[in-house]
């Protein structure tokens, strides 16, 4: 483009711009006593057509010279690898190394010299995500079953927890399977009406039974206290031994049992290595089931369904299965928020909560686990570091959503490995394809 | 007598008052290719779909005799009649699971022998053993049919990935995995060149000859019909017009009739009276 068109077209889009401005920040209401006055504003409009007239010609030098300079490497390096490739090929090796990087990284963590409380409750919260994250890839990674309501089961999860603990006082470890399994069970409910739904319909119905949940939670007073919510759930004990200064008569507390100096840090540090176990029983299971024949069907059944009941795969079954895992895990999610709290209300389960979880697990790439941890740190840390900013929070969040998917459609980290391999990785079979 | 493999009597598909499918009866035997033949629209591939469960006829009965069992596959579901009345099919436009690997998607073709080899995923979770001969045998059932319809060497492609021809054959591939006894293929050769449907044809007379399957053949390419077809039903507006061994049905007036139109002098005969 030479300079000239550049310029045309820079005035063009100030033109428009100028035209847009006029009725959006070119007028102001004032407040004159009486009626509201109308006061014009036009110097905005004239900065309005600047900035765009300016932006508009950077923009497009910027893309000429992007274009020159493939142009450049194309005549220099034929083979050079491109640098959307990266990415990719990060993801083939990501299931190699990455995850073994990640998790070595979040065992030491809390022993860095950097680890403070903040920064533990922070990993406390990424893992939570994970974990969702994680849970939720079970239904719609692999089963390709596209849920807007996995907070409901997040929910379930919490709620059955303070219940439990409150009125019967069961302890974590019992409550933790039981509340996996009340979660599994909604799952299946859920799953039984809107077995014949696909795509949008389903995202619909899900969202739907999301709200349902968090309403009920609203409004079942005497079981889930309404909007007051329950609190004072028991914190979790180390196996039985309590974290606190001064134990009950005849308990031990935990820093006894250690014989160390009591801090409130112990705890922190506990609840981080319990939902980094949790997380990691999570991943096991999603990278075992994969190779099982069900995880194949689901991923089957996401690829075509009336191919799957053609070769004599139940649809019902290996749908309901994929809820329930999926509505499992986010219970145990759901148990570990509430300990944690130690105060659940229904605040806590709306609608966002859902998007953000989806959120994480289309962004790092569907079925991909290490882009989910990517994106769930990445998700969970944006609004934190942006705080002092948390006007436009919400606009700097969407923003990057828009940039990640122009720039990587499938997501961070979007590779499949196969879960079998006739010929073993590496080794090039003979002769060329038939 | 023995029973036909198949037994298709007075099968009628409405769909409102479209009636697609007007009281079609035959028999299609074991280690015997059946074709079914006929213009287009003539109800070739709703008769498929309701032999292989897709659509529920509004008459007839469907009895598939496997091993002396008889199944009456009109009140099977679709997931049923593959996996009990072992009848497998292939789509008349390719449905692979693309992004999986080759060998996946046979491997897949064995879910049921291997959802109950692994316990229902209970037994398979905590690494069973017996889970894991279950899968080396599937293992050794898919590269038998890989190396029959010569994919062994893009075993670990993406299905996605292979050529028009390779795709007809991996699903032909991916059917066989299941064990059937009766095979249904929907225009299997649409779109191969002259030498693979050639070999096409070596392929299905292996599975005829070797594996004492049935198979039954939606087709419009005649090489292929005439060639290897033991048997041949042509269907014309839903109806069965012809039904026979493929010489007799090539010389049927009413198939020729068919396909070409009749002669002008008998549409003069018939329509001055």
């Amino acid at each position: 483009m030479t300079v000239a068109e550049r310029l045309k077209d820079a005035i063009m889009a100030a033109a428009v711009a100028a035209l847009l401005a006029l009725p959006l920040i070119g007028f102001e209401t004032v407040d004159t006593g009486g009626p509201l006055g109308i006061k014009t504003r036009f110097d905005y409009i004239a900065y309005a057509a600047i900035v765009v007239f300016l932006g508009r010609l950077g923009m497009r030098i910027a893309f000429d010279w992007r274009r020159s300079y493939r142009e450049r490497i194309v005549q220099a390096e034929p083979t050079n690898i491109d640098r959307k490739e990266l990415l990719t090929v990060l993801g083939q090796k990501a299931d190699k190394w990455l995850m073994p990087v990640m998790i070595g990284f979040a065992i030491v963590m809390p022993f860095l010299p950097f680890a403070n409380r903040t920064v533990i409750d922070l990993g406390t919260v990424v893992l939570i995500y994970v974990m969702l994250g994680w849970g939720l890839n079970i239904v719609v990674g692999l089963a390709g079953l596209l849920d807007l309501g996995y907070v409901a089961f997040y929910a379930v999860g919490a709620y059955t927890f303070a219940t439990l603990s409150m009125h019967f006082g069961f302890g974590f470890w019992e409550t933790l399977p039981l509340a996996g399994l009340l979660a599994a069970t909604f799952g299946v409910v859920l799953g039984f009406p809107v077995l014949r739904l696909r795509g949008d319909y389903l995202a619909i119905v899900t969202l739907g039974f999301g709200e349902i949940i968090r309403v009920i939670l609203l409004n079942w007073q005497p079981v889930t206290g309404g909007p007051a919510g329950i609190s004072g759930i028991p914190r979790p004990s180390f196996f039985g031994f309590p974290f606190s200064a001064d134990p009950p008569e005849g308990a031990t507390a935990f820093h006894q049992l250690f014989g160390l100096e009591y801090a409130s840090i112990h705890r922190i540090i506990f609840l981080y290595y319990l939902i980094l176990a949790l997380a990691l029983v999570t991943n096991l299971f999603t990278m075992r089931i994969r190779k099982l024949p069900v995880g194949r069907a689901w991923e089957a059944l996401r690829e075509d369904e009336i191919a799957c009941t053609a070769l004599g795969i139940n649809p019902t079954n290996t749908k309901l299965t994929a809820f329930a895992i999926g509505a499992m895990f986010g219970g145990f999610a759901g148990s570990f928020f509430a300990t944690r709290q130690g105060f659940i209300s229904p605040e806590s389960f709306s609608f966002i909560e859902s998007a953000v979880i989806l959120a994480i697990v289309v962004l790092g790439g569907m079925g991909s686990q290490a882009g989910i941890v990517l994106a769930a740190a990445f998700l969970t840390l944006l609004p934190e570091v942006a705080r002092e900013f948390s006007l436009f929070r919400m606009l700097a969040f969407g923003a990057a959503m828009v940039l990640i998917m122009v720039w990587r459609p499938q997501g961070l980290l979007a590779h499949r490995e196969p879960t079998m391999r006739l010929h073993p990785a590496g080794t090039k079979p003979g002769g060329g394809k038939p | 007598m023995t029973q036909p493999l198949l037994k298709v009597e007075h099968l009628t598909m409405r769909f409102g008052g479209l009636v697609a499918v007007n009281d079609v009866s035959f028999d299609a035997k074991a280690s015997q290719i059946t074709a079914v033949i006929g213009p287009n629209g003539a109800g070739k591939t709703t008769v498929f779909n309701c032999i292989a469960g897709f659509y529920k006829p509004t008459v007839g009965r469907l009895t598939l005799t496997n091993n002396g069992t008889p199944h009456l596959l009109e009140r099977m579901s679709g997931n049923d009649i593959a996996g009990k009345a072992r009848v497998a099919r292939t789509f008349q436009n390719i449905r692979l699971f693309p992004k999986m690997t080759v060998l996946e998607n046979l491997i897949v073709a064995q879910h049921n022998k291997l959802m109950r080899a692994s316990g229902f995923t209970l037994l398979g979770l905590f690494g069973w053993p017996g889970y894991s001969k279950a899968e080396a045998e599937a293992v050794d059932l898919a590269r038998y049919w890989l190396e029959r319809t010569n994919l062994t060497d893009v075993a670990d492609e993406v299905a996605g990935s292979l050529p028009y021809g390779g795709q007809r054959r991996l699903e032909i591939a991916r059917a066989m995995c299941t064990e059937p006894v009766l095979l249904c293929l929907d225009e299997p050769a649409a779109g191969l060149n002259p030498r693979e449907s050639a070999d096409l044809n070596t392929l299905l007379r292996f599975i005829r000859d070797e594996h004492k399957c049935g198979v039954l053949l939606i087709e419009h390419d005649m090489s292929v019909v005439m060639q290897i077809s033991d048997h041949v039903i042509v269907l014309d507006y839903g109806r069965k017009i012809a039904d026979g061994p493929p010489d007799a049905v090539r010389n049927d007036p009413k198939v020729i009739a068919a396909y070409l139109g009749e002669p002008e002098d008998s549409a003069v005969a018939q329509g001055g009276v």
